[in-house]
Formats: C-alpha cells, sequence, structure tokens
C-alpha cells in the first residue's frame, strides 16, 4: 500500500472525529501533547502565582488557605498531568513504533482508551477546582488529608483514574517493545529511547498499582472512616507515607528516565557520533528501574522509621547513585571526538546535563542520613527536586520538542527563537532555583505560605527567575505554533540522524513505513 | 480501510495490520493480559500488606473479628470459585477444539458459579450490617472486646468488596464473551478474548484462595 | 567507629573556613558542627564533580564544535577500563558519604540517658511545652545551656514537624505516637523553631522561639506566673501562649483569621449574610465556639477553646483586644 504523494497520518483523514476515534499512535500522541501542554499552562500559571506570592513576606494576595490550593494544584497537575505522561505519552506514544520499526502500538484501540481514562481523570482532578478545591499537598498524608474540609476523595479518585491510564500505556509500550521490532531489530539495537520508555513502562505496570490501592484506601478512610491510616481510630498515618512513597519513588524515575534517553538520542546526533557505552546507558536503565522500588523510605528519614530502615534506605540510595553517574560520564564521553553543533535540540541536552549535574549531587547530599535531617522538608528538597524534574525533565521536553517536530508537523522552526527560549529558561531556571537551595540550607522550611524576613532577598530574586521562565516557554509556545502556520517545509532528515523515524517522510504515513524495515547494525552508526 | 488487514489463517476474524499474523496477535494479547493481571495481585498486594501489618499489631482484635465470619460459607464459596475456574478452563478447551456449543454451556455455568459466589457475599454482608458490624464509623456492634475491632471490618469490607467489584466485573466480560461465542465470534483460529478473560476471571479466584483463610481461618 | 572520629577530627580543621560561607545557620551543638563538616565536605566534593561534567562538557564542546559538514568523528562505541572507574570511584565516595552519614546521624537518634526532659505538643498551629515541674508554655522553649535536652513529643491533630535549623535537629511529630529529639546547645541566645511538615492554613505561622539560657535563669523562669500582671498585660501573654499569635496579628497584618487590631466596636460581616458588633459577648463567642458565625473572607480554621481558659484569662484577652486600637 504505496502511500499517494503528499499523503501523511495528518491529512489523510478529516475532521474533528477522525482525530478523536483515531488508533493511529501518532494522531494519540497529538492528542496527549495538546492535553499535556494545556496542563503544563495551568500549572504553571500556578506556579507563579506561587512565586509571585512568595515576593515578600507576608500575605500578598493570596491567603494561608488559597496559597496551598494553588501549592497543590501546581504539585497535583504538574506530577499526574505533565511530567508523568508527558514524555512517554507524547514521545513513547509517537516515536516507540518508529523506532523499532513498527506499524503501531501492539494495542492500538487500547492506546486510544488510555487517552480517554487520562482525560477523565483529568476532568475529575480539575473539577475540584470549581467545588471545595483540595488543600492538601500533592502528596495527600494522612491524617491532614482525612480531616481537611476539601475535595480529598474526588481527587484522590482523579489520581486513581489517571495512574490506570498510566499503567495501560505502560503495558502496551512493554508488550510493543516485546514483540513488534522489525526483523534484526534486536534488543541489543534499539534505540537509548526505547530503552528508556520501556524501563519506565515497568516501572509504571509495578509501581502505579500499589498507589492505586493506597488512594481506594484514603477515598475509604474519608467516607466510611476504616481507621487504616487514621490514629485517631488504631491506624498509623506513617504506614500512608510508607505505601505513598512505594509509588512514588519510582514515580520520580518514570518522569527522569524517558528525559534520559531522549538526551542520549540528541547528544549522539548533534555530534555526529556513536554514543559510547550503549550497552552500559541501557543497562543503567534497568537497574535505576530495579533499585528504584527499594529506596522509598529516603522520604521519611525522620518520620519516625527506624534507624536501621533509615541507614538501609541509604545505602540503596547510594546505589542508585552509580548508574545516574554512568550515564552522565557515558555522554560526557560520547561529545569527546565528536563533530558537535550548537541546534537548539543540542543547546537544551547540553543545559539537561548541567542541571542534571546540580541536581544530582545534591541528591547525594539528601541522600546522607545525617545531613538530610536538616534538609529535609526545607527549600533544598524544593531546589533539588526542581533541578532534577525540570532542569530534567523538562528540559529534555523541549528540546524534544524542537528535535522531532520537524518529523512529527513536517514544519521547521525559527533557530533563532529557538535558541533565545533556552537562554530565557536557563537563566532563568537557575535564577529562580539556585537560591532556594541556599534558603534551603539557612533552613526555610517548604510549603511555607511566609516566611522570616531573612529569607526575603533570595525569594526576591527567584520570583523574579520565574519571570524569566514564564517568558522563555511563551517564545517557546509562540516559536511552535508559528512554525505550525508558516514554517518552511521539513525534509526527512533534517538533523542526519540515524534512527529509523528519520529513513520515513516527514511527516510520516498512516502506515509509517512503506516497506516493511530490516535492520542490520544498532542505530547509532556514525561511522 | 480494508487495506489494514490481511488474510493469512483460516477463519472470519482477520488479524491488525501491525501484527505478522494471528498467532503474534496471540501472544501479544496473551502477554499484555499478563501484564495487566500482574498490576492486579500488586493492588490486592499492598491489601495484604496492610492486613498483614495490623494483623500482628491487633492479634486479638483480628481474632475476635475472624470469628463473626461463618467459615462453612467461605469454604463453600472457595469450592464455588475453584469449580467455577474448572468449567472457565474448560469452555476455552472446548472453543479450541471447535466445539462452541459446548463452550457456551461452560461458559454459563461459570456465570452461574460467579452468581452463587455473590449470593453467598450478599447474605453475609447483610449479616454483617443486621449487627452492625460494619468500617469505621459506621461501626454499631455494642458487644464488641476490642476496642478498634471496626477496623478488621475495615478490612473485612474492603478487601472481599474490592474482590466482589472484581467477580462483577469477571461476570460482565464472561457475558460479553459468552454472547460472540453464541454468535459464532470464535473457532480454533481465534479465541483471543476468551483467553484473556479465562486468566482474568482465574486471577480473581486466586486472590479468593488467599483471601479466604486470611479473614475467614486466622483466628 | 573511631575511624570516623579521627576523619571527622582531620576535615574539621579542613572545613573550618567554609562553614562560614556555606549558608547554614550558625551552629549551637557539637553535632550541629559534625554536620557542617559532612556539608563543607560533601559541598566541595560535589564542587569538584560539576567541574569535571560541567567544564568537561563545555570543554568537550567547544574543541570539538563541527568544523565542516563532513566531519569524521571517532567510532569508539565503550571503553571497559574508563567505564569501570567511573562507576567504581563514585560508588567508592557514595559509599564513604553514606557512612558519614550513618555516623553522625547514630548519635542524633542515640537519646542521652540523663537528659532534661521536656514534652512537646504539636497542634494547629503552635507549639506547647509542658516541664517536669509543671510549667506550660506556648511557642516559648527556655532551656538552660550546656545541659542535654531531650524532647518527647506528639500530635494533637494531624502531622507536624520540630525543626530548630541551629541545632540541625528534625523529627516528625506525629499524633497517636510518641517521637523523640535530643540536643545539647553550647550556645546561648534566640533560635527558630519551625513546623516542616505541612499542617494547614497557617503551617508557616507555627513558629516557636527557643532560648537557650543559663541554668539561673531557667531556674528563675521555671518559677514566673502571672502574678502581678495587669490584665491587659496578661491578655498579651495568651494571645502569644495559647497561639492566637499564629492567625491574629495585633499589628493589622493579614494572616489566617482578621487581626485583632482595631476590631474592638467594629461591625463584622458573617459569610451567611449576619453581621455582628465586636463585644464582649461576640468575643468570647468567637473564642469559645468560633465556627457559629464565620467572618467574610476568612476560612472555618479555627478550633474551639471550650475548657482551655478560665473566665479570668477570657476576660484578660478582651480587656487587651480593647486596647488594640
Amino acid at each position: 500500500m504505496g502511500s499517494a504523494a503528499g499523503k501523511n497520518y495528518i491529512n489523510e483523514f478529516a475532521g474533528l472525529k477522525s482525530w478523536f476515534t483515531s488508533l493511529d499512535h501518532k494522531r494519540i500522541a497529538i492528542l496527549y501533547m495538546i492535553s499535556v501542554l494545556t496542563f503544563f499552562l495551568v500549572g504553571g500559571i500556578m506556579a507563579l502565582l506561587i512565586r509571585a506570592e512568595l515576593f515578600s513576606p507576608g500575605g500578598q494576595f493570596l491567603t494561608g488557605d488559597s496559597y496551598n490550593q494553588v501549592l497543590t494544584y501546581h504539585g497535583a497537575i504538574m506530577v499526574f498531568m505533565v511530567i508523568i505522561p508527558g514524555i512517554p505519552a507524547i514521545f513513547g506514544n509517537f516515536f516507540l513504533p518508529l523506532h523499532i520499526g513498527a506499524k503501531d502500538v501492539a494495542f492500538p484501540r487500547l492506546n486510544l482508551a488510555s487517552w480517554y481514562v487520562f482525560m477523565f481523570g483529568a476532568a475529575l482532578a480539575v473539577s475540584t477546582m470549581f467545588t471545595s478545591k483540595i488543600d492538601t499537598g500533592w502528596t495527600f498524608y494522612t491524617p491532614y488529608s482525612i480531616k481537611t474540609g476539601t475535595a480529598v476523595v474526588t481527587m484522590v479518585l482523579a489520581a486513581f483514574v489517571m495512574g490506570m491510564s498510566s499503567i495501560l500505556t505502560g503495558l502496551n509500550f512493554i508488550v510493543t517493545t516485546h514483540k513488534l521490532r522489525a526483523p534484526g531489530m534486536t534488543m541489543g539495537r534499539i534505540p537509548l529511547f526505547v530503552w528508556a520508555i520501556y524501563s519506565t513502562a515497568i516501572l509504571q505496570v509495578l509501581a502505579t498499582p500499589i498507589l492505586g490501592i493506597t488512594l481506594l484506601l484514603l477515598a475509604a478512610e474519608r467516607i466510611f472512616g476504616v481507621g487504616i491510616f487514621d490514629p485517631a481510630l488504631g491506624g498509623d498515618p506513617v504506614l500512608f507515607q510508607h505505601f505513598f512513597w512505594f509509588y512514588s519513588h519510582p514515580a520520580v524515575y518514570i518522569m527522569i528516565l524517558p528525559a534520559m534517553g531522549i538526551i542520549s538520542e540528541l547528544i549522539t546526533t548533534y555530534s555526529k557520533k556513536t554514543i559510547f557505552g550503549y550497552t552500559a546507558i541501557a543497562y543503567s536503565s534497568i537497574g535505576i528501574a530495579a533499585v528504584s522500588f527499594f529506596v522509598w523510605g529516603h522520604h521519611m528519614y525522620v518520620s519516625g522509621q527506624s534507624e536501621v530502615a533509615g541507614v538501609i534506605f541509604s545505602f540503596l540510595t547510594m546505589l542508585v547513585g552509580v548508574p545516574t553517574a554512568i550515564k552522565m560520564f557515558n555522554w560526557l564521553a560520547t561529545l569527546y571526538k565528536g563533530s558537535i553543533t550548537f541546534d537548539s535540540p543540542m543547546l537544551y541536552a547540553l543545559g539537561f546535563m548541567f542541571l542534571f549535574a546540580i541536581g544530582g549531587v545534591t541528591g547525594i547530599m539528601l541522600a546522607t542520613l545525617g545531613l538530610d535531617v536538616h534538609f529535609h522538608d526545607t527549600y533544598f528538597v524544593v531546589a533539588h527536586f526542581h533541578y532534577v524534574m525540570v532542569g530534567g525533565t523538562l528540559m529534555a521536553l523541549v528540546g524534544a520538542f524542537y528535535y522531532w517536530w520537524p518529523k512529527m508537523f513536517g514544519k521547521m522552526f525559527s533557530e533563532t527563537y529557538a535558541r533565545l527560549s533556552f537562554v530565557f529558561i536557563f537563566v532563568g531556571f537557575n535564577v529562580t532555583f539556585f537560591p532556594q537551595f541556599v534558603l534551603g540550607a539557612m533552613g526555610m522550611p517548604r510549603r511555607y505560605f511566609d516566611y522570616i524576613a531573612p529569607y526575603e532577598s533570595l525569594n526576591k530574586i527567584s520570583t523574579v527567575g520565574s519571570w524569566l521562565i514564564g517568558i522563555g516557554f511563551f517564545i517557546v509556545l509562540f516559536n511552535l505554533i508559528h512554525s505550525l502556520l508558516k514554517g518552511a517545509k521539513a525534509p526527512d532528515n533534517p538533523w542526519g540522524s540515524k534512527t529509523l523515524e528519520w529513513t520515513v517522510q516527514s511527516p510520516p504515513t498512516h502506515h509509517n513505513f512503506d516497506h516493511d524495515p530490516v535492520v542490520t547494525a544498532g542505530p547509532y552508526e556514525y561511522r | 480501510m480494508s487495506t489494514d488487514n490481511h488474510v493469512t489463517t483460516a477463519g472470519k476474524h482477520h488479524h491488525a495490520h501491525h501484527f505478522k499474523d494471528a498467532w503474534h496477535e496471540f501472544i501479544s494479547a496473551k502477554e499484555g493480559i499478563w501484564l495487566f493481571m500482574v498490576t492486579e495481585i500488586l493492588m490486592f498486594g499492598g491489601l495484604f500488606v496492610g492486613y498483614f501489618i495490623y494483623h500482628m499489631k491487633y492479634p486479638e482484635m483480628f481474632a475476635e473479628g475472624a470469628s463473626f465470619l461463618d467459615w462453612r460459607m467461605g469454604a463453600f464459596n472457595t469450592f464455588v470459585l475453584i469449580g467455577s475456574s474448572l468449567t472457565m478452563a474448560l469452555g476455552i478447551h472446548y472453543i479450541q477444539v471447535g466445539k462452541n456449543k459446548a463452550a457456551s454451556w461452560a461458559l454459563i455455568t461459570t456465570l452461574a458459579c460467579g452468581a452463587i459466589f455473590m449470593v453467598v457475599k450478599y447474605f453475609e454482608y447483610t449479616h454483617k450490617i443486621h449487627l452492625g458490624l460494619l468500617p469505621g464509623k459506621f461501626f454499631a456492634y455494642p458487644e464488641a472486646v476490642s476496642q478498634n475491632l471496626a477496623m478488621y471490618f475495615g478490612f473485612y469490607f474492603c478487601m472481599t468488596g474490592l474482590h466482589g467489584t472484581h467477580v462483577l466485573i469477571g461476570m460482565a466480560l464472561i457475558t460479553w464473551v459468552l454472547i460472540r461465542n453464541m454468535r459464532g465470534e470464535f473457532d480454533s483460529h481465534y479465541f483471543t478474548p476468551v483467553e484473556g478473560v479465562g486468566i482474568f476471571w482465574h486471577i480473581v479466584d486466586l486472590i479468593w484462595i488467599f483471601l479466604f483463610p486470611l479473614l475467614y481461618l486466622v483466628g | 567507629m573511631k575511624w570516623m572520629t579521627f576523619i571527622s577530627m582531620v576535615w574539621a580543621s579542613v572545613a573550618q573556613a567554609n562553614t562560614k560561607t556555606s549558608f547554614m545557620p550558625p551552629a549551637a551543638t557539637e553535632i550541629a558542627g559534625q554536620v557542617d563538616n559532612l556539608y563543607a565536605f560533601l559541598l566541595w566534593a560535589s564542587l569538584i564533580a560539576c567541574v569535571i561534567l560541567i567544564g568537561g562538557m563545555i570543554f568537550f564542546a567547544m574543541k570539538y564544535r563541527r568544523k565542516s559538514a563532513n566531519d569524521k568523528t571517532a567510532y569508539i562505541t565503550h571503553n571497559t577500563f574508563l567505564e569501570f572507574l567511573w562507576s567504581f570511584i563514585p560508588l567508592v565516595i557514595f559509599l564513604f558519604v553514606f557512612g558519614w552519614g550513618w555516623y553522625i546521624y547514630h548519635q542524633m537518634r542515640a537519646m542521652p540517658k540523663e537528659a532534661l526532659e521536656v514534652h512537646v505538643y504539636g497542634k494547629q498551629w503552635a507549639w506547647e511545652f509542658v516541664y517536669k515541674s509543671g510549667k506550660a508554655s506556648t511557642n516559648e522553649f527556655v532551656v538552660p545551656v550546656n545541659t542535654p535536652v531531650k524532647l518527647i513529643m506528639t500530635s494533637k491533630d494531624v502531622l507536624h514537624s520540630f525543626y530548630i535549623p541551629s541545632m540541625r535537629i528534625k523529627q516528625d511529630v506525629v499524633p497517636g505516637k510518641y517521637s523523640a529529639l535530643w540536643f545539647e546547645s553550647e550556645k546561648l541566645g534566640d533560635f527558630h523553631v519551625f513546623c516542616t511538615e505541612f499542617c494547614g492554613a497557617a503551617h508557616s505561622l507555627m513558629l516557636g522561639r527557643m532560648k537557650v539560657v543559663s541554668q539561673a535563669d531557667y531556674e528563675a523562669w521555671l518559677q514566673e506566673n502571672d502574678e502581678g500582671l495587669t490584665l491587659v498585660q496578661r491578655g498579651a501573654k495568651l494571645h502569644n501562649d495559647k497561639g492566637c499569635v499564629a492567625c491574629h496579628s495585633v499589628d493589622g497584618s493579614v494572616k489566617v483569621g482578621p487581626t485583632w487590631k482595631g476590631i474592638w466596636g467594629a461591625t463584622h460581616q458573617f459569610v451567611d449574610g449576619g453581621s455582628a458588633l465586636v463585644d464582649e459577648a461576640y468575643i468570647r463567642e468567637s473564642i469559645l465556639e468560633p465556627n457559629k458565625h464565620i467572618v467574610k473572607g476568612y476560612p472555618a480554621a479555627m478550633p474551639s477553646y471550650q475548657g482551655q481558659l478560665t473566665e479570668e484569662q477570657l476576660n484578660a484577652m478582651i480587656e487587651y483586644i480593647k486596647t488594640l486600637k
């Protein structure tokens, strides 16, 4: 079924209905892209509100209660609706089948259903904004979440539903990776992005059910008062934290592993050089995924868990640091003797390495028992996870947008504006979050609506930084929309990449490959 | 688009365009279903962990709670479910050997077993509700010895409730494959949905085999 | 772990200069000093790691930037020795840091046998301290210098976390459980006490003040009582001691609840549409049945003080509010 000239997955079928009923993984990826970007805008506005409120001590335009609500929505939206689905559901969906030479994911109908389930959960979550809201923080810690008068039940059910979507996406990707690889595409030849998405999928499938049952129990706690997490009824609120972090720590790697996969793609492409240590990077993804199940207690050094537990969790956390270090050094070695360009996706990749290095070393500080007692629940933690989640995942996400945009839409974008957006986001990010390390060292606790006078100047700097990030993201948005409307036609392979998606036309046809590909070498054969 | 499908094997089912052949589609679907079962087991696993932790903490209270449960009803239900797993397996076997009519009867028997299970559950629940043995704030049993007996029934209703929901979902799925089977959509080459529903039903059964001793027998 | 002590001491002399620029609040205990040494070590190690990674990245990016469109690049797939090195060296460093952290943590967790014990209650949104003598105080925590102090803590409602930055100690305060902390301050002075576990609307206003004083001042403080204070002075003290200060300012600034400044004689509008003149009866009702009428623009967040204040104390509060013009 050769494609007629000019036919691609976008124009092959017309009408909104053809989008909402499409089983094409590429169209579903676009559905996810639009929804995730919308939620990102909402979550981002919440972040700007938080920073604006913290510009000065005391209440500016929010009250203690409304601040806590904004904070909770920022966290919950960014975690459950942006970062967790972000890279896997957009780029995983679009490029996993292309990367392994498949025509689609294993279960296309399930794939579309996952999007509907996700949107249903997201709608539930957003609906609470218009009812009694929620103010527990995204972690829903008991017993506050049992006692507060806000819409906790709706919100946890929303998170449960979105978790289900995440599970379905994950299992779809696992089976796709196992069963749909093109002839010759051995596991040793799949691109590292696929390894990352695959490791992530394993985490999604194995960790999310625990979150599911935890959230159901929390809902039962509120509706029936079953007492499992309620100290007033003989339950243990700390048990909730164990259950919660048993999911939510692997979830941290659900957020970062796909980003690492993207960085491997970007660095090889823009260095025009084969990846250094393919096996090490691939296995380190799996290693991170495996060990991440046993480190949840490092969120709980001061929760009242025993000293022995703290010691074990600290030890295992240090072990997770090793595969992460391996990846960093391998990327560095990939640059060595390469032919490096500074196209905007590469700038984001280098920016990722810069920020992730800082996020990584501060992670080691937080994993250290005696030191974490001081840093726990201070701005040091806030700064650390923003360096990893925003500096890491979001940098990779924007980099991926620029990298794959020509393939996805067949249009080029303005390189000048792309570089400009990088400058704003990168500089703004450091201005926003570096001072927060210092605030944390000084002892400013997180989730603070108000703070004492000595913390004021650094908070002001941080707020100014948030405006720069905001401008940066608007430039990205403007650039991409402008590209859709006025962009030059993109060639099939504008960057000279070697992976399979660049061998097909831009944008790809409905069936991806006109002739089933046969693979005879690894993914990064730059010789 | 008709070009999406290739007819490569006998039978009415056309495998989707991204699979090589019907077998490829079948083993992929089966792997997906097994992965989903893993998530089901892990979800119940969370409940079991909670159960073990509190059982260690309050052994007397759990013993008192278990004393309100009639182990004969539980045992009866266990046999019913094990029997239903057998008929489910038989149903799949009959489809594989092309005996669709026998398969329908096997599926109907499975459905009936599920229904019997739920009826027994209904009587057990009404008995508890009658006595006021309810979770948390609805607990209204005046002669409780342990102070937090309500928690036992919190676990009881959460665990059996979640399991019961799965039995109902399983019954709905069996009805669906039953109708499709009666329409003649399955044959020895294509029976993936029946196989999948069967795996789901076995797992639901397996979870009950853990629930029964934990709730009824451990005293 | 003798060798650990030795390494700590050696490093302490190296790190002395750094602690001043590490932004940590002044360390007030011996353990806090150890924490700062570890922190200083990690800062240096991190700096070196970042120089290698980020510096290396910038160096390679500049040195190997593309010269022409058909540059040939080296085809290097891996190097087992190098990969071993950059797995093994970080591992050794991480494990070393782990051991050092454990050593400090262990001292934090090992409660001294002979210590001044103080009971601490966390509640929304104040810290209550009860001493062996029966003396109780709210948000004001007075301890003698150079004496091991052990805190036995629990919560009256939700999770809180007791944190004194200058002591480098922190412990969650959990309802239905006791948790413990200890410290021995070597310095006199005032220190902040924060709540670091999210606990609701006034989480950030749940501030305590720790005063480390001499043994003699501590004894004197234990003997202090309300005799000799005027009614207004007692009211002012109650405003602080009962935790009112967390939500109600007396200078007009907006906190969780309405400020007390100038409310006497004002008219409050309620969310249910009604209104009331702020007089003795209204203040009494607001304290004892706070959720009967909710003032427009404020959450129904206040707990009842029924049974927690005597008639005399209520009068003292009312007299104090009258003076806030």
